[in-house]
């Protein structure tokens, strides 16, 4: 390997946490030009290494050049001056701010020599950048009022704006539709023609083989392998991710479908429900795919009494029941692992034990006092049973990785033995082997006669996990596909209404 | 793109709704007192608005980050004292005076910032300190007992006119303009839009969130102690228990006005208002001859009022 071709050398890098080896003595080297994906499961070191590279963390010891001689990168200003940009996970814009504001922050252009913004250049400029990538977003608009889709967008003309020729993106597409995804990679393509270098971390292997050129494995903050994505296959790269076979990627049992449990008539929520009816059987896991926007969420926490529905009824074992707030959804046996675990899933700053028993206080509790030797034994015995891997269930649940944190939601739900479990993005941004034992306990639940309903907007979990798979459009079910006639294509053809759809 | 169009005549009629609310007021009050609509009157209402205007406008900065200054009532009586005393006590020449105690008040502010940014003290805790500790430091000064007996240039500030207008209505002009002129086309003021709306995005973009802090608690501290200046000039005299709760106004102004206590969102313009409401409601108030005990009762409500629409505008987005 000659010096001089790789755009970006980062040699011997180490780092550790309190507790924990983040980085060891690993090397990553980025060629011009190339789109390159770091890949690993949650913990293995990705952001860690990419924070590194851009000024947000220090390293112990190693050495970053670019462009063949060697740089310090102690601050994010000096990345951006050293034309290295990061799109991170949780998307840095700021809402209250315009577009162009956001764009420009900390370095607004002036008047002529004044201390005063000149917010004519500000917005023009930013305009052009949009148009640039093609991106129909007004400059003056406020970024909270834009979709995700649209914010990432922006940062990624945030990225071009200041002349970045190293853009590392970390999970870009996790909370994209594959449409908003394929935009995306189009404006990747074309950054690549430009010579821009970008690293691009994603726990989705379809992505990775669609969009990259190389290819490397982080494991445990080691290195694992640096290869061409010719010479890989998704097998192997997985087995390189977690360090073993890790068997089929979606298992799936024989399912014996039982009885409907629950039944869903001509549901409205008066804004993005217009008559949804579904059937739930117990023993299946229904999928409910669709593009962002089409209600899919908005079903979830109706049903869930977390939303208020106008019209529309609910039956469950074949009874009529009015839910109105998530507490009567519990006590009449359901439960919700909410699509923003962080928001509304966890008690970030509590112990995990506190996360699991919250939900069963009251078969805890005697005469209002909680029994803590039976909570222990509780949280203890679904740790287990979900593989939480922790030293302690004191552990805050802040501290634990995407995936564990996810089973410590589920866990808590399992408390309860609930008959129905929806789940809204099960395995939004976790590693593929959380991920792989996420749906194992999802078919093992179904099995045990459990009917779980799945919002997912990975097209490829919905097919290998659902029984049936329900599409939804404008707040509507608009097909439905058993397992064996289900494919993507059919899928998106429905979800799209047939057509594509070039505004959104 | 089509909903910003859509929301366009929407977002003009927030934008200005509160003016629209302060002249409703105004309204009423002229066809329920003859007294109201007059220039004097009026004037009156402007002097008694100028004082929490200003301290109003220096706090609708710290709101903007998402903090709060609840001791600017006590740094208003503590900077008047401390004015009052070097002129008075030490026959220092009045604006001598005066800048010295608007230097202490930027300390102050600095040292609430300090708290807030090193010590990682919410702004809620340290600045209710700040509210006893100044308050304390004024009794120690004062003894006390007020300080009289101020040089008549002092006076002026609180009670003379140009051209008919009250100087503190001047002075809350100048303030206002500038403050305005630093939010909306200042780099530091858009930092300061964008520490309250998201201080890691900030930090990343090269600003540091904890300067722009500091720098406004120090503001909130000049303005407070400049309140107190020309509140002591009004009543030719520090009093040691001057401007006891006016915390309450100076915060409420900028939430009528618009400023969302989450950070972020409002404006100077806004603050004004707000003032104005709360001024126009109270003297408007008086002179229908609504005892001063449930006009408390009524500016808590209005308080509750605004902040609930701050809420629900929050929570629809």
């Amino acid at each position: 390997m000659s010096e001089n071709k790789f755009y970006l050398r980062m040699e011997g890098i180490s780092k550790a946490f309190p507790g924990v080896q983040a980085l060891k003595d690993v090397n990553f080297y980025v060629a011009r030009g190339e789109i390159h994906a770091l890949v690993g499961e949650n913990g293995a070191g990705k952001t860690t290494l990419m924070k590194i590279l851009t000024g947000a963390l220090s390293m112990d010891s190693g050495s970053v050049s670019l462009k063949g001689s060697q740089v310090e990168v102690n601050t994010p200003t000096d990345a951006q001056q050293l034309g290295i940009s990061m799109i991170h996970q949780e998307l840095s814009l700021i809402p209250n701010l315009t577009v162009g504001q956001n764009i420009y922050l900390g370095r607004e252009p002036r008047w002529k020599i004044s201390a005063f913004i000149d917010w004519n250049r500000l917005y023009t400029d930013s305009q052009d950048l949009l148009s640039q990538l093609d991106v129909d977003v007004d400059a003056r608009a406020e970024v909270g009022s834009l979709s995700i889709a649209q914010q990432q967008m922006v940062e990624v003309a945030k990225a071009i704006s200041l002349n970045a020729d190293l853009i590392a993106m970390d999970e870009p597409t996790s909370s994209l539709t594959d449409r908003e995804t394929e935009v995306l990679f189009d404006t990747m393509r074309s950054f690549k023609k430009r010579g821009i270098s970008i690293i691009f971390i994603s726990h989705r292997l379809e992505e990775v083989f669609e969009i990259s050129d190389w290819v490397t494995v982080l494991r445990d903050g080691s290195l694992i392998g640096s290869e061409p994505i010719k010479d890989l296959d998704e097998e192997r790269v997985v087995q390189m991710m977690v360090g073993r076979e890790l068997g089929e990627m979606y298992p799936k049992g024989d399912v014996q479908r039982r009885g409907v449990i629950l039944e869903v008539n001509n549901l409205h929520d008066g804004r993005e429900l217009s008559g949804v009816s579904l059937e739930l059987y117990s023993g299946e896991i229904l999928g409910v795919a669709g593009l962002a926007g089409a209600g899919r969420t908005a079903l979830a926490e109706t049903i869930f009494g977390v939303r208020p529905a106008i019209t529309g009824d609910i039956e469950l074992d074949g009874s009529p029941v009015k839910i109105n707030s998530p507490g009567e959804a519990i006590r009449l046996g359901m439960g919700l692992v909410p699509e923003d675990r962080k928001q509304q899933g966890l008690f970030l700053n509590r112990a995990i034990r506190e996360n699991i028993v919250i939900s069963a206080l009251g078969k805890l509790s005697r005469f209002s006092f909680i029994n803590f030797s039976k909570a222990d034994k509780l949280a203890r015995e679904f740790a287990v049973k979900l593989d939480i891997r922790t030293p302690s269930l004191r552990q805050l649940v802040r501290n634990l990785s995407g995936g564990n944190q996810q089973k410590v939601v589920i866990a808590r739900w399992l408390t309860l033995n609930p008959r129905v479990l929806i789940l809204d993005e099960p395995t939004r941004g976790i590693d593929v082997g959380t991920k792989v034992e996420i749906h194992a306990l999802m078919n093992q639940l179904a099995e045990g006669g459990v009917g779980v309903l799945m919002v997912s907007s990975d097209l490829p979990e919905v097919l290998g996990v659902s029984d049936r798979i329900l599409v939804m459009r404008e707040g509507k079910v608009v097909s439905e596909f058993s397992r064996e006639h289900a494919t993507q294509d059919n899928i998106m053809h429905a979800a799209t209404g047939g057509k594509v759809n070039n505004d959104k | 793109m089509t909903n910003s169009i859509v929301n366009r005549p929407l977002d003009i009629l927030r934008r200005f709704s509160v003016t629209i609310i302060l002249l409703c007021i105004c309204l009423a009050f002229a066809l329920g007192s003859s007294d109201f609509f007059t220039t004097s009157n009026l004037l009156n209402v402007a002097l008694q608005t100028s004082i929490i205007a200003i301290v109003a406008i220096g706090m609708t900065f710290t709101i903007l980050t998402a903090g709060i200054d609840l001791s600017v009532g006590s740094v208003m009586a503590l900077s008047g004292a401390i004015a009052a005393g070097l002129n008075v006590r030490q026959g220092f020449d009045p604006f001598v005076a005066i800048g010295i105690a608007l230097l202490i008040g930027m300390l102050i502010g600095a040292i609430n910032g300090l708290m807030i940014i090193k010590g990682g003290i919410p702004p809620f805790v340290a600045t209710l300190a700040m509210l006893a500790i100044a308050r304390g430091l004024t009794l120690v000064y004062t003894q006390g007992r007020p300080i009289a007996g101020l040089d008549e240039r002092f006076i002026y500030l609180g009670t003379g006119q140009i051209m008919g207008i009250p100087v503190p209505v001047f002075i809350m002009v100048v303030v206002a303009i500038i403050a305005h002129i630093v939010t909306r086309y200042t780099p530091f003021g858009l930092h300061v839009y964008a520490t309250g709306g998201n201080e890691e995005p900030t930090r990343l973009a090269g600003v540091s969130p904890d300067r722009i802090k500091l720098a406004v608690y120090i503001i909130s501290g000049f303005t407070a102690a400049l309140g107190g200046v020309l509140l002591a000039a009004r009543l030719w005299s520090a009093q040691p228990n001057a401007a006891v709760g006016w915390e309450l106004d100076a915060i409420a102004a900028p939430v009528i006005g618009g400023t969302s206590l989450f950070g972020g969102v409002g404006t100077i313009g806004g603050t004004v208002v707000g003032a104005f409401i709360i001024g126009v409601l109270s003297n408007g108030l008086n002179l229908m001859g609504v005892p001063s005990y449930y006009q408390q009762v009524i500016k808590g409500v209005v308080f509750i009022l605004a902040v609930s629409l701050d809420i629900l505008t929050k929570r629809r987005r």
